[in-house]
């Protein structure tokens, strides 16, 4: 592997769906680039894709962070969008509150926060009610000892 | 089995310009939740879908997924195709349903192989 | 071809109890896009689907499926199942994905023309 840290950020805007889904596609690139073996990079691009296609899905607008270090690469994930009541509810595989229009696009599976825990090391989200939410989430770079 | 030979038994259309339909595929996988293909899928699927979109192009680059299969004589629009074109995704067009696409695969032999993610 | 026969050859799991399961399949439909399933779907047909939305089994009683087929083990809640059985929806789910499934069913003989 190679590389030093590297860091940035990508700016999301809600409901477009045209380039939905371009940040995770990006940063799996960067992946690759660097070396990351094959099945890493690809849990990554999936919770990041998921986390994606969430903030466009619900919020007018999200900031995507990432940092990536020679161990461990970390996406944080602001959005401003209506916050989620019950975390542990949106957590359960098959719960959607997504409406019928972004279920017919293929998305809205209940799926979406489910796969992104499933995928990584650590994920951590806070939520406002009407303000937003932001998840957190890092996997390890380098298969753990 | 080629890509091919999939164009043969489905009577598809190629809907991009420089495909390479000599690629070897083993594997398919059909749905049209893209959570469902990013939860379940192999890589190096054929993904077999309804749905359309540039999501369904991203979706596929993210699961490594191979090719993809529009069935019930759904087309894509030129934006989607050139963003798979950019991706080197080759794009295949049926009139079968995806009941009859799934199906005439599988009796040539195609399979799922289904893993566990986590 | 029955639905019960169908539900012993593939070792599908009913989730619906007390359901009449004599039903004779004419074909089935796979999507997860409910206005598909609308536009094409035929009466007596299996619906092999992902799709948990508590509206399938509107659409399911709507177009007069035999049953709805969940796939990779997707599970319902419970209000959904109380609705599949006040409608007379079999729900049947299976751990494979929906392409086996699929497969399966095709080599019995069920087309979706």
């Amino acid at each position: 592997m190679t590389g030093g840290a590297d860091e940035g950020v990508y700016f999301i805007t809600g409901k477009d769906f045209t380039n939905a889904g371009a940040a995770s596609s990006s940063l799996k690139k960067l992946l690759e680039d660097r070396g990351v073996p094959a099945d890493i990079v690809r849990r990554f691009s999936i919770a990041a894709f998921e986390a994606e296609m969430n903030a466009i899905i619900y919020a007018v607008a999200g900031m995507m962070r990432y940092s990536i270090t020679r161990d461990m690469v970390k996406v944080t994930l602001q959005d401003m969008g209506p916050g989620i009541p019950d975390i542990s509810l949106a957590m359960t595989e098959g719960y959607s509150t997504a409406p019928d229009y972004i279920r017919e696009m293929g998305f809205g599976s209940g799926m979406g926060l489910p796969n992104i825990k499933k995928n990584v090391d650590h994920m951590t989200i806070t939520s406002v009610v009407g303000e937003g939410t932001t998840l957190e989430f890092d996997i390890a770079l380098s298969p753990s000892p | 089995m080629t890509l091919e030979d999939i164009q043969t038994i489905l009577n598809a259309a190629v809907l991009a310009r420089r495909a390479d339909l000599g690629v070897s595929i083993d594997r398919a996988y059909c749905a049209d939740l893209m959570s469902d293909v990013l939860a379940f899928s192999v890589t190096n699927s054929l993904l077999i879908t309804g749905l359309t979109n540039a999501q369904v192009i991203r979706t596929a680059e993210i699961a490594d997924i191979r090719a993809i299969v529009f069935v019930q004589s759904k087309r894509p629009d030129m934006e989607t195709i050139a963003l798979a074109e950019g991706r080197k995704i080759p794009l295949l067009a049926t009139q079968l349903s995806m009941f009859d696409t799934c199906g005439k695969l599988y009796a040539n032999g195609l399979r799922s192989q289904s893993v566990d993610p986590a | 071809m029955k639905l019960k026969d169908i539900i012993d050859t593939l070792e599908l799991q009913v989730m619906t109890p007390g359901l009449n399961l004599d039903t004779e399949v004419t074909g089935g439909y796979a999507s997860d896009l409910l206005s598909d399933v609308i536009g094409h779907a035929k009466e007596g047909f299996v619906w092999i689907t992902f799709q948990v939305h508590l509206n399938i089994i509107a659409v399911a009683s709507l177009k007069g499926l035999a049953a709805i087929i969940l796939v990779n083990s997707r599970a319902l809640d419970e209000a959904t199942l109380k609705r599949a059985i006040a409608e007379g929806i079999p729900i049947i789910t299976s751990p494979l994905p929906a392409f086996e499934v699929v497969g399966r069913l095709y080599t019995l003989g069920l087309r979706c023309p």
